[in-house]
């Protein structure tokens, strides 16, 4: 396996990101390996975290009466988690594995406190992880349409 | 008879033939999903029915009313004609009751298809949401049978649930057998389910295509079709190399009484295909 340094700026969501920057991010990093059904992350939890997977598959979650439902899932290259940037710093979903995961995570405290030392770089992160959120958001609203179900 | 009136004579006997239903029985009906059925039907007096991918006939279950359906057999076996069809109201609920020996109008061929030969030389992107997998079968088969001819072939298919998950078996040959890099969402999935949640549009990014050189075929429901068509162009796709099928109410189906139209198309005959150079400007304005 490519070493944490080696793999992240091959990565979509840090492609294109300062050979420097790339570093401190690096610093805030580690690999973790998780078994299925382990979490990541619960729902108001803080979210201290972001993961990046490597490999498997990870469901985003939430609970109802009735039972947790999927709503998303990430797959290998697939970013998961943006709460770590964005007040209160809490889980909005719950995050699990339902196969053997191999993951970079990122401490999120820690890539913080370098965002504020850099606003430049804080900027940089903030432009990706804006760009995650707006996928997963006309994701969602796509399917509040229910397309396929409706012939719309 | 002067030579504009014979011209006159033989477009009003081709559009006369055009409206008369050949009948048809259906020989076999296969359950896809809880909703939809695949009917194969054989012409009386054999004459088969040529096609070509994504075009259309106008099919009806007599006394309870005739409706376009896209053909999604094989282009190659015109002697069978096969059709899928999901069950949403009046035409189509006595389409997918009709059993094996049931007679059923049909009139076509319609209107202007896939034109998958285009891409060849180049990438594939299919991108299907729903039952729009069924007219896109047709030209998924054209590839297969000629697969050398083209480059990297993906299917990006996106259903409600994993139930509503059309022609499950076809899937598994076409990536296994024909190099076709086949990636299945769908919108809700039980815990059960292994594969992706999210919308057919996220896949498009996943897959590997050269985007200078791909033609994109893309059918399924008006906004999600939208949507793709928005995500290609984002990965660098351009407009006229991306195909959708527009499949509006239609009635006559040979460009006569303009149920049909979108401004100044005619999709029964201009479509149901037409690149989205074409539709862009008409399909992001209200009510046209
Ligand atoms: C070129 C073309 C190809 C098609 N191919 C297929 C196919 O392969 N398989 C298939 O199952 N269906 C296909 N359709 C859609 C099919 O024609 C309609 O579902 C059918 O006309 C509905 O008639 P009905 O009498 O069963 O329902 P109705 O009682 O008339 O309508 C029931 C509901 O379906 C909606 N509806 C009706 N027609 C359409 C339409 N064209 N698009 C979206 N919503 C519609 C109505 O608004 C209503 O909500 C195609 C349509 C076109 C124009
Ligand atoms: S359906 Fe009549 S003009 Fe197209």
């Amino acid at each position: 396996m490519r070493t944490i340094s080696e793999y992240l700026p091959e990565h979509p969501f840090f492609r294109g990101l300062d050979e420097r920057w790339i570093d401190l991010v690096v610093g805030c990093a580690a690999n973790t390996h998780v078994y299925p059904g382990a979490y990541l992350f619960r729902e108001g939890g803080p979210a201290d975290r972001f993961f990046v997977v490597r490999r498997g598959r990870v469901t985003i979650e939430t609970s109802t009466p009735t039972g947790s439902i999927v709503l998303d899932t990430a797959h290998e290259g697939d970013v998961v988690g943006w709460s770590w940037l964005v007040a209160p710093f809490r889980w909005t979903f719950d995050a699990r594995a339902t196969e053997e995961t191999s993951l970079v995570a990122v401490d999120g405290a820690c890539l913080r406190g370098k965002c504020e030392a850099d606003p430049e770089l804080g900027y940089a992160l903030l432009q990706r992880v804006v760009q995650t959120m707006s996928d997963r958001l006309q994701s969602a609203r796509a399917r509040l349409l229910d397309l396929y179900g409706n012939r719309s | 008879m002067s030579t504009q009136d014979e011209v006159a004579t033989e477009r009003s006997r081709t559009v006369d033939s055009a409206m008369v239903p050949r009948q048809f029985v259906v020989t076999a009906s296969r359950r896809d999903t809880r909703d939809t059925r695949t009917l194969e039907l054989r012409a009386l007096g054999d004459e088969p029915l040529a096609f070509g991918s994504g075009q259309f006939t106008m099919l009806s279950a007599f006394g309870a009313g005739e409706v376009p359906i896209s053909i999604s057999g094989d282009p190659t076996r015109p002697e069978v004609l096969q059709h899928t069809i999901r069950d949403v109201g009046g035409a189509t609920r006595a389409l997918v009751a009709a059993s094996p020996g049931t007679m059923l109008g049909v009139r076509g061929p319609f209107g202007h298809g896939w034109q998958v030969a285009d891409g060849r030389g180049s990438d594939i992107v299919f991108v299907a949401g729903g039952i729009g997998l069924a007219p896109l079968r047709p030209a998924i088969l054209e590839v297969c049978a000629d697969r050398a001819s083209y480059g990297r072939v993906s299917l990006l298919y996106g259903a409600r649930t994993p139930e509503d998950i059309l022609f499950g078996p076809d899937l598994r040959v076409w990536a296994r057998d024909h190099d076709i890099d086949v990636e299945e969402t769908v919108d809700t999935g039980p815990h059960a389910w292994r594969g992706r949640v999210g919308l057919v549009t996220q896949l498009v990014a996943r897959v590997a295509f050269d985007a200078a050189h791909t033609l994109a075929l893309v059918c399924g429901p008006e906004v999600m079709m939208r949507y793709a068509a928005q995500a290609l162009i984002h990965c660098g796709v351009t407009a006229d190399r991306i195909r959708l099928s527009m499949e509006r109410n239609m009635k006559c189906g040979v460009g006569l009484c303009g149920h049909c139209q979108l401004r100044e198309l005619f999709l029964c005959v201009d479509g149901p295909v037409l690149s989205y150079d074409r539709l862009e400007p008409l399909m992001t304005r209200a009510e046209l």
